[in-house]
């Protein structure tokens, strides 16, 4: 913005390769973080990490970070940003133990009910009135959580329907973890979506230019309220899937979420602008930070090594993009 | 914008200097008008004796979210935001209850000068790796809670350490003169004018103003846009660690997690205090006092009794109220008003 336009000057081929098209470089990182996860486990436990089961459990683990993720995709391509998917997710993670008992049909419902209600709150703010998307989700999480940890201290029973725990944390055939049926279908449908559907193109086209948009003919408001709405769906999936891994709710659940959700989404190359990158990407950036999970979990790292690293990566891979995409411009 | 400025000096010469004032000061006297009806209503609400101890404790409670908005508005009024006020908060909060246990007042206070300069380097830090890899701010300083939450767990896992007695009472010591103006007011007001009143009408303080209302038009008049920007997060950073050093002398304690709310109440009492979210426009005066609202209207909730996460939720939707209605007013002045 302050310096001149840079001179037109040939790029290095990766660079180019990186911000023309990122999911074939984040294709290598994520086959080399795998194969350097497997010799960091040869070294320290004896064992392969290159095995089908582990690679099965990548995707098992993924699909959670993955459907957050999607949802922040769609905010970040309209160059929004959703910082109450973590608690959505808790909050529809809180729903599906407060109604185990009615059967998992109703708690799943009652679980998506609450996601898109948080989510159209969100939306209803930012579209309609305006607000400061940073302000209006970081405000509603901070209320959302004050009224699960108001839920949470009357006494109920909490009971996690057996068919939300195969879906979070059972496989088939072995190697098939069950939560890739939810995601699969959901990342196909945002994929092609996104390419082909009007919806799909005008958020891209909110994104990259709402003044434009808006004088195309493109009511921005509803743009912007679907894709809120929509992310808060989307994040409450992704509780429904949490607690039937860990077979419980508790107030922090979602919370270890929230920056990779934001992470992966910039590895995988969307603008934080807006209306550049797509869920492609996305997904490998979840894959890869959960093989990075892995990683860690193995080097024994604490919670404030991961932390520290998250954010560096994120700045790191940030400034990247901003180089490879400024330079193509 | 150029339809206000011209609507604005054919209003000049007929409504006179008393109605510039009032649109240039309006909104911050309104907050200390709310603070001081907000007092008002305490007091008529306590049945114990009110008097001079009360007011000190609410200097005290508000006194880390006071800073906390003095340093977020700094960084607002330039263009920008730190979400990461939280998590330096935290942050000095830990290493100086963790260091200070054992020091003796003048060594605990040379440690605190210490803090304060090391987290205007961090900002400013923080600052150049927004201004040299033109990264949105949002994700550097989202990204900053992190690395800066993560080192505040790494420093002290749970909650503990301590400081000298004489640190904590520097908060609560008699003032001289009257007992109605605590100590911990004063230690603000001097903040304020040691960092902030020697700095606005500076070269760099006029600067701050102008990338914060036109960038562009602020390049092309020859400000150094790069290294304001980088200024205006290192005061985020100073003003943030003495917020992190006043949750310590108020708690005597340190916690990993302690700052983590003052990241949204920040931005909130900035908004409050009549500082636009677009940059440019606004001061101190108003978040400080909106800093002291935020914080009485909390307490107020719990002392009718309202369960603590209620008040919480309730905090939450005024902070959203209150910035839906800023923005609305903000565009209502966009269309000439």
């Amino acid at each position: 913005m302050t310096a001149a336009p840079a001179p037109q000057r040939t790029r290095p081929a990766i660079r180019q390769l990186l911000g023309d098209n990122p999911a074939v470089v984040l294709t290598f990182v994520f086959i080399a973080i795998f194969l350097a996860t497997d010799i960091v486990n040869r070294a320290q436990e004896g064992q392969a990490f290159l095995t089908l089961t582990q690679l099965s459990t990548t995707f098992l683990f993924a699909a959670v970070l993955g459907l957050m993720a999607a949802g922040q995709t769609l905010v970040m391509l309209t160059a929004g940003v959703d910082l109450s998917v973590a608690t959505t997710a808790t909050a529809g993670a809180f729903m599906i133990s407060r109604f185990g008992t009615h059967g998992a049909a109703t708690a799943i419902l009652v679980a998506l009910a609450v996601g898109l209600g948080i989510g159209l709150v969100n939306g209803i703010g930012i579209a309609v009135f305006r607000v400061n998307a940073l302000i209006m989700t970081l405000g509603v999480s901070t209320i959302t959580l004050g009224l699960l940890t108001v839920q949470a201290q009357k006494q109920f029973t909490s009971l996690v329907p057996e068919f939300v725990v195969t879906l979070g944390s059972q496989r088939f055939l072995t190697y098939i973890p069950y939560d890739l049926l939810v995601w699969a279908p959901i990342a196909a449908l945002i994929i092609l979506g996104l390419r082909y559907s009007g919806i799909g193109r005008m958020i891209y086209a909110v994104g990259d230019n709402p003044v434009a948009s808006r004088l195309g003919g493109v009511r921005v408001w509803q743009v912007l309220l679907f894709v809120y709405a929509m992310c808060g769906l989307l994040s409450a999936a992704a509780g429904i899937l949490l607690v039937g891994f860990n077979n419980a709710a508790d107030l922090g659940i979602g919370a270890p979420f929230l920056l990779p959700s934001v992470a992966a989404v910039v590895i995988g190359g969307t603008s934080i602008f807006g209306g550049l990158g797509g869920y492609a990407g996305t997904i490998l950036g979840a894959l890869i930070l959960t093989v990075l999970d892995s990683l860690l979990t193995i080097l024994n790292a604490s919670q404030a090594v991961r932390q520290v690293l998250y954010g560096l990566i994120v700045l790191a891979l940030a400034a990247i993009y901003a180089r490879a995409t400024a330079a193509s411009e | 914008m150029s339809a206000t400025t011209a609507e604005g000096t054919a209003g000049l010469s007929r409504r006179g200097t008393a109605a510039r004032l009032a649109r240039r000061h309006g909104w911050t006297v309104g907050v200390y008008v709310l603070l001081f009806l907000l007092v008002l209503y305490w007091r008529t609400q306590t049945n114990l004796p009110w008097g001079p101890f009360d007011v000190q404790s609410l200097a005290i409670d508000a006194l880390p979210l006071a800073f906390a908005a003095c340093g977020q508005a700094i960084v607002i009024l330039s263009g920008g935001i730190d979400l990461s006020v939280g998590s330096m908060m935290s942050l000095v909060n830990v290493v100086a209850a963790k260091y200070m246990v054992h020091m003796s007042l003048e060594e605990a206070l040379l440690f605190s000068l210490a803090l304060v300069a090391c987290a205007a380097l961090a900002g400013a830090v923080t600052g150049l790796v927004i201004v040299v890899t033109r990264v949105a701010d949002i994700i550097v300083t989202l990204a900053m809670l992190f690395v800066l939450a993560g080192a505040a767990l790494a420093v002290l896992e749970v909650p503990g350490g301590g400081v000298p007695l004489q640190y904590q009472s520097l908060v609560t010591i008699d003032t001289v003169g009257t007992k109605w103006l605590p100590a911990a007011i004063l230690i603000l007001l001097g903040s304020y004018a040691v960092l902030w009143l020697t700095m606005r009408r500076t070269r760099p303080g006029l600067a701050l103003y102008a990338i914060g209302s036109n960038r562009p038009a602020a390049y092309l008049a020859g400000v150094n846009v790069s290294a304001t920007r980088v200024l205006a997060y290192a005061f985020s950073g100073a003003f943030a660690a003495l917020g992190g050093l006043a949750l310590t002398a108020a708690s005597g304690l340190g916690d990993p997690n302690s700052g983590t709310i003052y990241t949204l109440n920040s931005v909130a009492a900035v908004v409050l205090g009549g500082v636009s979210l677009l940059g440019g426009v606004g001061g101190l005066l108003g978040p400080i006092a909106a800093a002291f609202v935020l914080t009485l209207v909390k307490s107020l909730m719990i002392l009718r009794g309202v369960d603590q996460n209620y008040a919480q939720v309730i905090q939450g939707t005024l902070i959203v109220l209150v910035v839906m209605l800023g923005g609305l007013a903000i565009r209502q002045k966009a269309k000439g008003g």
